[in-house]
């Protein structure tokens, strides 16, 4: 039942504060012409030693393989703007982000991948963290349109930023066709402003 | 009504609402890199789209390019490709590429205000968060991710949100030996890593008003990293004397209008603001970080903050922070042990910082332990021979190298090696934003890490090179 509004699948805590993007994919996976590659590269230097031994990382607890829905903290996505920091996360399984507080930049990357960012409170957070912990297997119902969210029998409440949520409840998402359609507005704008030519 | 220049800049690209409540604005110039625009191309090709405007995208090669041999093919297969992969897009859409052998390559936040490029009153954006850094000039310079690079290549504009305008004074003088990136660090230390969420910063007050461009750059750079959206100065006489002469500047006449338009866009003494913080620039010192945010700062006559004294998540982060740094919490930051020094990025990369540098360095030598590498931001910043910047910088035991992003976040071969501690002028102390998952990075100002290379240990440069007396 993933449409647009409502989502499903089992979560995983992935605690910190200030998880910056550097974290969530480091710098030498950026070399890449494409995203296609950069799933397993997520979280790679928490997850992994320096001779690629795992450091038993709960991304790679066996109960929370398949996981698409991911708890964090404070300021999930600081730093870079690069998005292969979304497209590592999406591309790893990850469909829905939960935190306290998100980057600027990575929610806008995260919108346009099709991918929310929900907003909860601590408290609410901290219960829901221990019951994922307790319950690997249970499944998340979230709907955008409630802003509700349901586990283990309990419910929990979140909030989005206004002009993400309207995008997936008209499935605008991906902003693209409707810039395009405003030609003609682009062209009066261009003209009106007095940039000079700055080719070379 | 009085407006702010975020209102000005933002009413004047405005195209229109969109569906979701966002609005479509006009940018008018976007900078593209190696790292974020070669799969914004992709998706280009895939979808059947052309780019709009090539004649106000700018590209260049910063992050990958080595520092050391620029040569094609570069030493490293992917880096090369990531380079081809540009080069060929630019090409085939007739876009404007600032290669390594054009003479005008560099970090694109260097480039774009050198070659005046970067303009008061526009919009800029630029897949990479440091784009903050043209703010400078009194316009709207925005980082962004690669679908937006798309969204911009196919259609000149961006689906956004408007921000709220947090002022920022800065008043009083600041002390001698105390520099732009001690205000910024001071200023995030204070405000938050992500103190700055919905804003656009607006610098002001005495001490910004003195600034030089480049120390304003320093600045505005960093409004990334207290989680701003954008950061910028109004353009003044300062702003206007940088941009006069420059090579993509109207000159004559064209300039004499340009700069009435520009000033036009400087926020109005009445505008209103979301928000007002002053801070007393009188009582900064020379700061540096000592945990794995920009915003675990301290002055260097500080001791190392104790987790014990804060509450829940952030005793853990602090925790955890001095676990990484392997720091003692109560412990004095000054003499801390450094091995690498790196002076170099977007946030200090620029000829006048190497300029102070040299000034201070000459007859002191590089402690015998302490790698320390000097990386111009652009090849225009390394270019004044005749002032012997280099050989300044070799004399004192540092490597002088070819301008690119480098140590900053080394995507390239240059790297910290294990746990080593890095004093480094760049903008970022992530875990493992060094190029090896265990190294450290201590933030701080050129003339501190020159210091710090001294020294072979964070020092106070103005003990070191008695700022105190001369300045
Ligand atoms: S110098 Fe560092 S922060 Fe600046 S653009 Fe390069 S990598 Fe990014």
């Amino acid at each position: 039942m993933n449409d647009l509004v409502k989502r499903s699948g089992r979560g995983i805590y992935v605690q910190g504060n200030d998880i910056d993007t550097d974290r969530i994919i480091p710098a030498r996976f950026l070399k890449c012409v494409t995203f296609d590659e950069l799933g397993p590269a997520l979280f790679y230097d928490e997850r992994f030693d320096t001779q690629d031994v795992s450091k038993g990382h709960i991304l790679d607890a066996p109960a929370h393989q398949g996981a698409s829905v991911m708890i964090s903290d404070a300021n999930f996505g600081c730093g870079s703007s690069r998005e292969h920091a979304p497209q590592a996360l999406q591309k790893f399984g990850f469909e829905v982000i939960i935190a306290e507080s998100f980057a600027e930049i990575f929610q806008g990357n995260c919108t346009t991948l099709g991918m929310p960012c929900l907003v909860m409170d601590k408290a609410q957070r901290k219960a829901l963290a221990s019951l994922v912990g307790h319950h690997p297997d249970a499944e998340f119902l979230i709907d955008l349109q409630a802003q509700t969210l349901t586990f283990a029998n309990e419910r929990f409440s979140f909030t989005m930023k206004d002009s993400s949520r309207e995008a997936f409840l008209t499935g605008r998402y991906d902003p693209l066709d409707e810039l395009l359609v405003a030609h003609e507005a682009i062209q009066a704008v261009a003209a009106r402003l007095h940039y000079s030519d700055q080719s070379g | 009504m009085a407006k702010n220049l975020y209102q000005k800049v933002w009413a004047d690209h405005l195209v229109g609402p969109l569906e979701n409540g966002q609005f479509q604005v006009f940018m008018g110039l976007h900078l593209i890199h190696e790292v974020t625009s070669p799969q914004a191309f992709g998706m280009l090709k895939a979808e059947g789209r052309h780019v709009f405007h090539p004649g106000r995208t700018f590209a260049t090669v910063d992050h990958i390019i080595p520092t050391d041999d620029q040569r094609r093919p570069f030493s490293d297969p992917m880096a090369e490709r990531m380079m081809a992969v540009l080069s060929d897009a630019t090409e085939m859409h007739g876009i404007e590429f600032f290669q390594p052998n054009s003479g005008s390559q560099g970090i694109v936040h260097v480039v774009g205000p050198e070659l005046g490029l970067t303009q008061p009153g526009i919009t800029i954006c630029c897949g990479d968060s440091h784009t903050s850094t043209h703010g400078a000039f009194g316009c709207i310079a925005l980082g962004i991710g690669t679908s937006q690079v798309r969204d911009v290549l196919a259609s000149q504009t961006l689906a956004m949100d408007p921000l709220k305008v947090r002022r920022i004074e800065v008043t009083g003088q600041l002390a001698p030996g105390v520099t732009a990136k001690d205000v910024t660090l001071h200023i995030i230390r204070i405000l938050g890593v992500n103190g700055g969420v919905g804003y656009a910063y607006e610098y002001a007050g005495d001490v910004i008003d003195v600034m030089t461009m480049e120390e304003r750059m320093t600045v505005c750079n960093m409004s990334i990293e207290g989680g701003a959206r954008c950061g910028y100065i109004n353009p003044d006489q300062t702003t206007f004397e940088y941009l006069k002469g420059r090579e993509r500047v109207p000159s004559g006449a064209g300039f004499e209008q340009a700069v009435i338009r520009w000033a036009g866009y400087a926020s109005d003494p009445d505008a209103s603001y979301d928000d007002v913080v002053v801070i007393d620039g009188s009582a900064i010192e020379p700061t540096v970080t000592w945990g794995v945010t920009p915003g675990q700062a301290l002055g260097i006559s500080e001791r190392i903050p104790d987790p014990a004294a804060a509450e829940g998540l952030d005793q853990e982060l602090m925790t955890d922070a001095l676990r990484y740094m392997q720091l003692e919490a109560d412990a004095p930051i000054k003499g801390t042990k450094v091995d690498v020094a790196f002076i170099g990025s977007c946030t200090n990369g620029r000829l006048s910082d190497f300029q102070a540098v040299a000034a201070a360095i000459q007859g002191y030598k590089v402690a015998p332990d302490v790698r320390a590498i000097a990386v111009p931001g652009s090849v225009r910043c390394a270019a004044p021979e005749e002032e012997g910047l280099a050989d300044i910088f070799k004399d004192a035991g540092f490597e002088w190298r070819l301008a690119g992003c480098s140590m900053c976040l080394a995507m390239n071969a240059d790297k910290l090696v294990g746990d080593e501690v890095c004093a480094s002028s760049s903008n970022r102390n992530f875990m493992g934003r060094q190029g090896s998952s265990s190294g450290r990075t201590i933030l701080m100002s050129p003339i501190m890490v020159a210091a710090a290379a001294i020294q072979g240990a964070v020092a106070d440069a103005r003990e070191v090179f008695q700022l105190e007396k001369t300045s």
